[in-house]
């Protein structure tokens, strides 16, 4: 049981000074962080993850030949040959509207409208996903493919500079993990000391105790019921504030729908993650104070 | 019901406080425990109600050798003995009824069945109406009187008691006492230190044991040899 269960008369041995010292306030601060910690390491995860699965298998084709209707046909012929490779699972043609868009957002015509825009020689583009395998052995076959159908057409692999980008995210996302594991620790630090320091306070309770018989483990369950209340007060104060912080962001970040800020979310695993957090570190509080009051109490005999 | 056989006890690396002490209670009897201060009698005290082990020696208590006794068998050795101080020891912040009753709740006795005994303490501590009261709005005899009664609450079968009348006046002294005296009628085994030559004096057939720079002077043999059981 996380919070011991002790008869109301028991736990009367101790005086209900509930709150009172700074345990509370110094655990939810750490639980605040860690779990604004644990949510921006899932996001980023989650984000890298998606980048990665994204990049991967995927490939553009960009024909440059000067024709434009010589560019058209080798585009057209080339996304019906790639189609129909067993080792290619999608090839989709890029349209010219999403290219005018896409520029435009640079040249100041987002609906394509720009005389300047319209003018510039667009090469056509062709969006390539591989189905999983060997994906060099898919690259050389692809270019092979391309070599054939539109002589000169440059191929582009996306994870070439994508890579990099979710490698970094991936990176601070184990940075993240990292950030959590040691704010648990240093939770798990300040119940110890909190026990030692309670043990030390009430030294001559406990000396009576023991004198007229109590065992370590129903003094050991006192102090452990005090403390895992005590550390559920911070535990809960600090999730409702990095709760309110996480759903503020959440609500801002909504907003954002392009580049890679858009893939990062927590999911549902995340948030399950994310409200199982304060349950586990109840559960170590509770834990290792048990265990650093019976190391302390057995050395008194 | 107690036996100390060559038992030595010793703080650190200096010399023994206590050395070669030897003695057999019997039960149901009466001991004063004398000496000079810094004969070691709080020491020879703490072995008895096991708060502390000798450094060699054998001690038995209730049939049992506690040198070598795993610590966990501790508690329900101490819940047969029942201990006084000269300063009480009272938890403050329960009342003289929560203290009282203390021995009782530790060893798992229902509210409901504990509220008769502790109830029939109070009265025979003479401290009925003042049950709810914290120990430091009593008097140092009234909160004397709850020590006691917190000690035999349980029916210890071994009673210890530090110079338990030391800070109390002589007429408070001489009702604790009688306290003491009661309940060894009852079969308690009681062991007293004590300086006062008075309080000595007043229990018949009480016996004394001295202590003297950390030996227990026994020139007859009596202690470690008592009659009945030589």
């Amino acid at each position: 049981m996380i919070i011991p269960r002790v008869p109301v008369q028991h736990r009367r041995l101790l005086p209900d000074r509930r709150l009172s010292g700074p345990t509370p306030w110094v655990i939810a601060i750490l639980m605040t962080l860690t779990l604004l910690a644990a949510a921006a390491g899932i996001g980023l995860a989650r984000s890298a993850g998606a980048i990665g699965d994204a990049i991967a298998g995927r490939v553009t084709v960009q024909i440059v030949t000067a024709n434009p209707v010589t560019r058209a046909e080798q585009a057209a012929a080339l996304r019906r040959a790639a189609a129909a490779q067993p080792y290619v699972r999608t090839a989709r043609a890029v349209e010219q509207a999403e290219l005018l868009a896409t520029l435009g957002q640079w040249f100041g015509g987002e609906d394509g409208d720009d005389p300047v825009l319209k003018s510039l020689p667009l090469p056509a583009l062709i969006d390539v996903d591989f189905v999983g395998g060997e994906r060099a052995g898919q690259l050389d076959r692809l270019r092979a493919l391309v070599a054939e159908t539109a002589p000169g057409a440059r191929i582009i692999p996306h994870a070439e500079w994508l890579g990099p980008v979710a490698r970094l995210i991936r990176s601070l996302a184990w940075v993240a993990g990292g950030l959590v594991v040691l704010m648990i620790l240093a939770s798990a630090a300040v119940v110890i000391m909190t026990a030692r320091a309670a043990l030390g306070t009430h030294y001559a309770t406990i000396e009576m105790l023991h004198l007229i018989g109590a065992t370590d483990r129903q003094i050991a369950r006192l102090f452990q019921r005090r403390i895992a209340i005590d550390t559920a007060y911070g535990i809960a104060l600090g999730s409702a504030v990095a709760a309110a912080i996480l759903l503020l962001i959440g609500w801002q970040w909504s907003r954002v729908t392009a580049g890679l800020a858009a893939t990062a979310s927590l999911g549902a695993a995340g948030w399950a993650l994310l409200l199982a957090l304060p349950l586990l570190a109840i559960a170590l509080a509770a834990l290792t104070a048990r265990q650093t009051l019976l190391a302390a109490l057995k050395k008194i005999l | 019901m107690v036996e100390f056989d060559s038992v030595g006890l010793r703080y650190g690396p200096d010399g023994e406080i206590l050395s070669d002490i030897s003695f057999n209670l019997q039960p149901g009897s009466f001991y004063f425990l004398t000496g000079p201060s810094g004969a070691g009698k709080t020491s020879l005290l703490k072995m008895l109600y096991l708060a502390q082990r000798p450094s060699r020696g054998i001690v038995r208590l209730f049939g049992e050798d506690l040198v070598a006794m795993p610590r966990q068998r501790l508690p329900g050795f101490r819940r047969r003995i029942g201990v006084v101080f000269q300063d009480f020891r009272l938890i403050p912040h329960l009342s003289a009824r929560d203290n009282i009753a203390l021995p009782l709740r530790i060893a798992g006795v229902s509210e409901e069945d504990l509220s008769g005994p502790v109830g029939e303490m109070l009265s025979w501590i003479g401290l009925s109406e003042r049950a709810d009261a914290r120990p430091a709005t009593l008097s140092g005899g009234e909160q004397q009187r709850v020590a006691i009664a917190r000690a035999v609450i349980a029916r210890p079968q071994l009673l210890v008691a530090d110079e338990p009348t030391g800070n109390v006046d002589p007429e408070m002294a001489m009702r604790l006492l009688g306290l003491f005296e009661a309940l060894n009628r009852l079969g308690t085994t009681v062991v007293v230190a004590t300086h006062d030559i008075h309080l000595i004096s007043r229990i018949d057939n009480a016996q004394m044991m001295r202590l003297e720079k950390g030996r227990l002077a026994d020139p007859t043999g009596a202690l470690r040899y008592p009659p009945n059981r030589a």
